[in-house]
């Protein structure tokens, strides 16, 4: 038995995520209970010669409950005003078929951690409007603990109600710039 | 620094009023605390009421909180927690959610009781509570137990450790304004 792999290269030229058809956020884990998830409205994001970098603007963060808005911007959690931003930039992208990964660093509440972004690539395709076009679906991982966003509280049987572990997730439709 | 002093008690002769007032006499010159009397002046909280004018005192509140650099609580200990009568105000000025006066605004905790811990338990229940808010929540603590020996019949602090403490607490919370943090910011970063 034998296994092909078929590697190709990222593509060359600058794309940028047209954000009406994108969507950057995260999930965690609340409560035992279930996740409990939110997404950010204004971001921009790129891929430049198989570079991807991006940023949001952490005060367009919405959530299902409007009631937690302005927790999750104040020091506790996001702390807006003094860390506006989110980011992340890498440093080297692979593809594998249809199969992408970027290492870099993401940058949260100004604290800078390595980070690996693995997800799906799918393209070119030409749209409507005949752009070329790459969608990329990534997700990553951390500790939000290590991003200084600690906060918590102890439920009646002593564990947690939220977990330290986020998913962060990215869907892009990247296109080509002009 | 214009501070907004808000005590927990109402009561007349009440150790939390008069450990704010106590913070008043230590400001330099330029500074001022402006203690808030409309607490008694606040009616129940009711969501119903959200969307019509707010109370005038409740108008006042969120007045007064805009005006200050900082909001300085001074709570009474009620059955291990804050009182009832600050936690409904503080509902009330967290209204609506999206633009209220507490968001991101400096707030710092003290407190006084009759007993041996200085209200430690209903000072952490009020940091938690304006943390949820989305104010800003400054490091400081005082805790003054047994209050009733640190006033003397007129209301005036006659103990120097506490008053050193209120010195000390100050300090950070002059650092914990918009132009303390600006000064701070001026300083070379430390990696």
């Amino acid at each position: 038995m034998s296994t092909t792999t078929e590697t190709v290269a990222l593509p060359t030229g600058t794309y940028n995520a047209d954000t009406v058809h994108s969507s950057v956020g995260f999930e965690v884990a609340y409560a035992s209970a279930g996740i409990f998830s939110g997404s950010v409205n204004t971001f921009q994001a790129q891929l430049a010669d198989g570079v991807l970098s991006g940023s949001a603007e952490i005060a367009s963060l919405v959530t299902k409950d409007e009631n937690l808005q302005a927790h999750l911007l104040s020091p506790e959690f996001f702390d807006a005003e003094q860390y506006p931003e989110v980011g992340f930039v890498a440093t080297q992208g692979r593809r594998d078929g249809d199969r992408a990964q970027f290492d870099g660093e993401i940058t949260i509440k100004g604290v800078t951690r390595p980070a690996t972004l693995t997800g799906t690539i799918a393209g070119p395709v030409a749209d409507a409007w005949g752009n070329e076009r790459w969608i990329l679906t990534l997700e990553t991982t951390i500790d939000r603990t290590e991003f200084g966003i600690t906060w918590n509280a102890p439920l009646p049987d002593g564990s947690k109600a939220l977990a330290d572990e986020v998913t962060l997730k990215a869907n892009l439709a990247l296109v080509k710039a002009a | 620094m214009r501070i907004l002093g808000i005590s927990g008690s109402l009561r007349r002769d009440s150790h939390n009023t008069a450990l704010l007032r106590a913070v008043a006499e230590l400001l330099p010159p330029g500074d001022e605390l402006v203690l808030w009397d409309g607490l008694r002046d606040v009616p129940p909280y009711d969501q119903d009421l959200d969307d019509a004018p707010a109370p005038q005192a409740v108008q006042a509140l969120r007045a007064a909180v805009t005006a200050a650099d900082l909001v300085l609580f001074s709570t009474p200990e009620y059955n291990s927690s804050i009182p009832g009568t600050l936690k409904n105000a503080l509902d009330w000025a967290s209204r609506p959610h999206a633009s209220h006066v507490f968001r991101n605004k400096p707030v710092a905790v003290i407190g006084a009781s009759a007993g041996t811990f200085g209200a430690v338990w209903a000072q952490a229940e009020l940091r938690k509570v304006l943390a949820a808010m989305g104010a800003r929540v400054a490091e400081v603590e005082v805790a003054v137990g047994h209050a009733a020996e640190k006033f003397d019949d007129e209301g005036r602090l006659v103990d120097e450790d506490v008053r050193a403490q209120l010195a000390d607490a100050l300090a950070v919370l002059a650092a914990a304004t918009p132009q303390g943090r600006a000064a701070a910011s001026l300083l070379p970063a430390v990696a």
